[in-house]
């Protein structure tokens, strides 16, 4: 792993420490453009905002547990034609885990940008963060605080979206960590420096000062994962137990409206063509007659079932579990718990771990000559 | 349920199981007749879509032929197709329906006695499944 370094936060102002050690990166042109979490003028929403003039960098929120879109969709934009500029993207960690599984199917590019992660206690939905902001609440400056010990809790009456509370991966890999589990980060604040970063940080003239790390950050990091992991278990066996059939998948689905907002929201999800948007899907006029003439009648409009079951062959074994599908899905239907179920039993199939390693294949595109016997049942 | 007859929706590739079960034809082969073959160049072409597909629309099982590992006449389109029923099956195996209704086999094109009697094998055991409840599902 990379360096670690201490960034010294005065009177509390973490973003404002981190927006002076940001800021230089684009002074000092390490980087030429800076994508980073910011806040609207309305303050009730932060967005992510591509920045070239170092002055724009007020207002930065990247702190905000709150994630309005999945930069990796973002990363994907930038980076697929003619980017030949560097560019630091500021995200959270399965924003980034979205990234390296985008990287592998080919639609993010690495060269010029530089993965900057912060520790993640979670995140809010969009309508409550705004609702937090409303009510002249820094809610979430108690759920940093507590990240210190580990303990961050919601503000009352709120809670971390669903996916997010069975997040095991608050944290990952990146050319720059910025650490605040285990961290008193009111007075100072972890940095962890990759290589490939610090190379471009010292030909520029920019040196961190090296320091010792938390002492406690591992064991506060241990119990965080182990806690969410335990809530993730029990939600998984909580589900389980409710989908045991194919009568009991349709009616936790009945309130599907088709409107396929899970598959827009979904970083991995990135087929130009959607088969569902094609004309596969455009039947002929007497074919849902004959349709409703085998079955008595169908649900129109058709093919809802369909539409998760393949949309979940498709890219299940990706899934990284950021649930903005279940964020985006108008009747909150738990299709981020689903895919994360399911996710996870046909992911152990491969022993794969969507977002672990970009140098590792992902399953629909490779394969092993001795796997998956017939007499195994797999096939 | 004695007169139930399953129909099967069979996915065949061009080189080894189409060919396989022409040759079951042309040995004189007996089988039963409720497979309805669908002819494709390769198993590998085989999207989870069709296989969903049939099996939504009432289909009792879907049959996916291709040639055995390592003879695929597209180097590697058998390799693929087999995770890519292994992953469908998995869903529906954890959603609990309809994954054994699936079957995904080596039939090389010398082999119409193995086409023979896998057809009948899978009749056997689609009869003692019975009907697929899709087939009367409006709600889907």
């Amino acid at each position: 792993m990379g360096r670690q370094a201490i960034l010294r936060v005065s009177e509390g102002r973490r973003e404002e420490a981190l927006k002076i050690l940001l800021r230089r990166f684009l002074e000092k042109g390490v980087v030429e453009a800076i994508l980073i979490p910011k806040r609207l003028p309305s303050g009730e929403g932060v967005v992510q905002s591509l920045i070239r003039d170092p002055a724009m960098m007020d207002g930065i929120s990247l702190l905000s547990p709150t994630m309005p879109v999945q930069s990796a969709r973002v990363a994907s934009y930038l980076s697929i034609k003619n980017l030949s500029k560097r560019v630091a993207l500021v995200l959270k960690a399965c924003e980034i885990r979205a990234i390296v599984e985008l990287s592998k199917f080919l639609q993010v590019k690495l060269d010029s940008l530089f993965l900057i992660g912060v520790d993640c206690p979670g995140t809010f939905e969009v309508s409550d963060y705004a609702k937090m902001v409303e009510k002249g609440k820094d809610g979430f400056e108690e759920v940093i605080r507590g990240m210190e010990k580990g303990e961050e809790k919601p503000p009352e009456g709120f809670s971390f979206r669903k996916a997010c509370e069975i997040c095991e991966y608050p944290v990952t890999q990146g050319d720059l960590w910025i650490q605040l589990y285990g961290y008193a980060s009111e007075r100072e604040i972890g940095l962890e420096i990759g290589e490939r970063l610090e190379r471009e940080m010292k030909e520029k003239g920019l040196e961190l000062e090296e320091a010792e790390g938390s002492k406690q950050r591992g064991e506060v990091l241990r119990q965080v994962i182990e806690r969410r992991s335990r809530k993730r278990d029990e939600t998984f066996q909580e589900f389980r137990a409710k989908v045991k059939d194919l009568g009991a998948f349709l009616d936790l689905f009945s309130t599907c409206v088709r409107c396929h907002n899970c598959m827009v929201a979904c970083p991995i999800c990135y087929c130009k063509e959607c088969v569902f948007r094609t004309a596969v899907f455009e039947h002929e006029g007497d074919q849902f007659l004959r349709w409703a003439d085998r079955k008595g009648a169908i649900r129109m409009p058709t093919d809802t079932l369909i539409f998760h079951l393949i949309r979940m062959s498709h890219m299940v074994t990706s899934c990284i579990g950021c649930g903005l599908c279940e964020s985006a899905c108008p009747s909150r239907l738990p299709v981020a718990i689903l895919f994360r179920t399911v996710g996870e039993k046909i992911q152990k199939l491969f022993d794969y771990v969507p977002g672990r390693d970009v140098n590792e294949p992902p399953p629909v595109a490779t394969f092993k000559e001795e796997e998956l016997k017939i007499e195994s049942g797999a096939i | 349920m004695g007169d139930f007859e399953p129909r099967i929706i069979a996915f065949l590739c061009h080189w080894c199981t189409y060919t396989g079960a022409d040759l079951a034809g042309t040995t004189r082969q007996q089988y039963p007749p409720n497979i309805r073959i669908i002819h494709l160049m390769c198993s590998g072409a085989v999207d989870s879509i069709y296989i969903l597909k049939a099996l939504i629309d009432g289909a009792d099982g879907v049959l996916i032929g291709g040639c055995h590992p390592g003879d695929c006449h597209y180097q590697t389109g058998n390799y693929k197709a087999r995770r890519r029923v292994a992953i469908l099956k998995g869903i529906l195996k954890e959603l609990g329906f309809g994954e054994d209704r699936i079957w995904l086999r080596w039939i090389s094109a010398s082999e119409g006695k193995l086409f023979a009697d896998t057809v009948t094998k899978m009749v056997e055991e689609l009869k003692k499944m019975g009907p697929n409840p899709m087939r009367r599902l409006w709600n889907a």
